[in-house]
């Protein structure tokens, strides 16, 4: 493979809930310019593990570095410096529901730009078409559907152009024909604007159409990075279980438990 | 594992670790206020985002505080005028209602009120933003949620709820007069001169006010410690909204007895 500059780079990484080690030891990087999908079950700290690079979750131990900045070690005002740089959909998509979807694109422009409301005006109508919801743009979040709203949260994550992008389970609850144009979406953001994408899905067949970079976690441990090519070509194991959607194999379909045998013991 | 406890030794470890839970959310508590403290210039110079909260927090509390400030003057001045009738001396009912509101109901009940309406309130959308991840949305966008979210809320508290106070205090004065002199015949001309020559502007008027300002700040963090501590589900915020009522009205009539003691002695 080829050596592509490094923009996120996670050593050691370990962090829990209450008793639950949700990574234990994590290591990976993330290239530059790049699409990266981390994969993984339901469950597996997918989400957290984009919380702890932006510097909303403080690990137990490790560090994560972005563009050479230890991020955990950031004052308060350069880790907001750095977020300027980010933009992340959220799973939820977490629109601000006081106001419409206009005005929630256009926020983060209002916020952290002095453009004059015309050119706000033109770059939010831009965005809006880019994600095929330009026709919604008066209406509140309340009424639009998650796969609608997830669609403006990606319009408002692009809005500063940044430099690195967090997708968060982007193609959930959306139709095959958004979907693909999600997909093209962002192919083409991440090749034109020269961004670094780092996408969190299920998605076996839209990861493996875009992402160029992908890494696999499981029970706290990353099982498996590579490019696609890589990972293809495993015919057993956790990916082969993982790209292939099979029921049975390394990777548990249960959250960790008791022994069956043991949970039956009624009281 | 652990030897089994006797039930004091369990009792002993309940207490003590809720004491050092209380004084963990004291100290939070503190933090978020100086934060706040911090922010205050932010919010000052943010007069788009204090405005709405001055309309949120004010305009829309003013309804009920004038209503309650009408009735509380009317029932002051009535049981006021049934004891001062006896030793002849209901002219004196304007001082008595104005001193009343000024020294103790004005504030006390604004505060209680408006921790209801508008505290409450605070608690509910900050624990609901936090439930549908829109702080962290923020946060994400490098928007800093103490100054975009908290302080505004913050200084709007202290901004309107002397100013409602001060409404409610007319009003009741108003519902005194009503009472007392178009109902029960109490001289006009004596229920004024009487009010004013009683009432004194450091003594009543700046303390009541000291009053409410405090009043003001005690609700204010209390509403917004609760919701951005509040657990982000629907129960959680529904206990975290009704822990601010409680909390701010037991705290507002605590520090109403410590200030009286300090003020009127
Ligand atoms: N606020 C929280 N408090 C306690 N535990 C949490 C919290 N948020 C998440 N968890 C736990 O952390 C684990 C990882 O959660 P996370 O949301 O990162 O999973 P995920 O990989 O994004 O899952 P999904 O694909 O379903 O979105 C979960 O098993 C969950 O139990
Ligand atoms: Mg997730």
């Amino acid at each position: 493979m080829e050596q592509a500059e490094t923009l996120i780079e996670i050593k050691n990484l370990t962090f829990s809930r209450g008793e639950r080690k949700i990574f234990d030891d994590i290591t990976l990087s993330i290239p530059k310019g790049k699409v990266t999908a981390i994969m993984g079950p339901s469950g597996s700290g997918k989400t957290t593990l984009l919380k702890l690079i932006a510097g909303q979750l403080k690990p137990d131990s490790g560090d994560v570095f972005i563009e050479g900045l230890h991020v955990h070690g950031l004052s308060r005002k350069k880790i907001y410096q750095l977020r300027r740089k980010m933009g992340m959909l959220f799973q939820s998509g977490a629109l601000l529901t006081d106001l419409n979807v206009f005005d929630n694109v256009a926020f983060p422009l209002r916020e952290h730009t002095k453009l004059p409301e015309e050119i706000i005006y033109a770059l939010v109508l831009m965005k809006l078409q880019a994600v095929g919801l330009r026709g919604a743009k008066t209406l509140m979040p309340s009424e639009l559907s998650g796969g609608m709203s997830r669609r403006v949260a990606l319009a408002r994550g692009i809005a500063l152009d940044p430099e690195m992008i967090f997708y968060d389970e982007p193609f959930v609850g959306q139709d095959p024909i958004t979907k693909g144009v999600l997909v093209k979406l962002i192919q083409t953001l991440n090749d034109s604007l020269g961004l670094t994408s780092v996408l969190v899905s299920h998605d076996v067949d839209e990861v493996l159409e875009i992402a160029d970079y992908i890494c696999v976690i499981s029970e706290g441990k990353l099982i498996a990075e590579g490019s696609k090519e890589v990972l293809l070509q495993e015919s057993t194991g956790y990916v082969h279980q993982f790209l292939n959607g099979l029921p049975d194999g390394p990777v548990p379909f249960h959250f960790s438990k008791a022994p069956y045998s043991e949970d039956l013991k009624y009281g | 594992m652990s030897r089994p406890l006797s039930g004091a030794q369990t009792l002993l470890q309940g207490l003590g670790a809720t004491l050092l839970d209380k004084l963990a959310a004291f100290g939070r508590g503190f933090l978020l206020m100086l934060s706040l403290v911090v922010a205050m210039p932010a919010a000052v110079l943010r007069v788009d985002l204090l405005f709405k909260q001055v309309y949120v927090t004010g305009v829309l509390s003013l309804p009920i505080i004038l209503t309650a400030g009408l009735f509380v003057g009317m029932v002051l001045s009535l049981q006021g005028y049934n004891i001062l009738v006896d030793f002849n001396a209901e002219e004196a009912v304007g001082s008595m209602t104005a001193l009343s509101l000024l020294r103790e109901l004005g504030p006390v009940v604004g505060a209680l009120l408006f921790a209801g309406r508008a505290g409450s309130a605070m608690t509910a959308e900050i624990g609901l933003m936090r439930s549908t991840e829109q702080i962290s949305a923020l946060e994400m966008m490098a928007i800093d949620p103490i100054k975009f979210v908290y302080a505004p809320r913050f200084l709007a508290a202290i901004i309107t709820l002397p100013l409602l106070i001060i409404m409610f205090n007319a009003l009741g004065v108003f519902g005194g007069y009503l009472v007392s002199v178009s109902w029960l015949g109490v001289d006009a001309g004596a229920f004024w001169s009487q009010m004013t020559s009683q009432v004194d502007w450091n003594e009543d008027v700046v303390n009541g006010m000291i009053k409410s300002v405090v009043f003001a700040v005690l609700v204010a963090i209390i509403a917004l410690f609760q919701g951005v501590n509040a657990i982000p589900t629907s129960e959680g915020v529904s206990s975290a909204t009704t822990r601010t009522v409680v909390h701010s009205s037991l705290g507002i009539l605590g520090f109403d007895f410590i200030l009286t003691s300090i003020m009127f002695n």
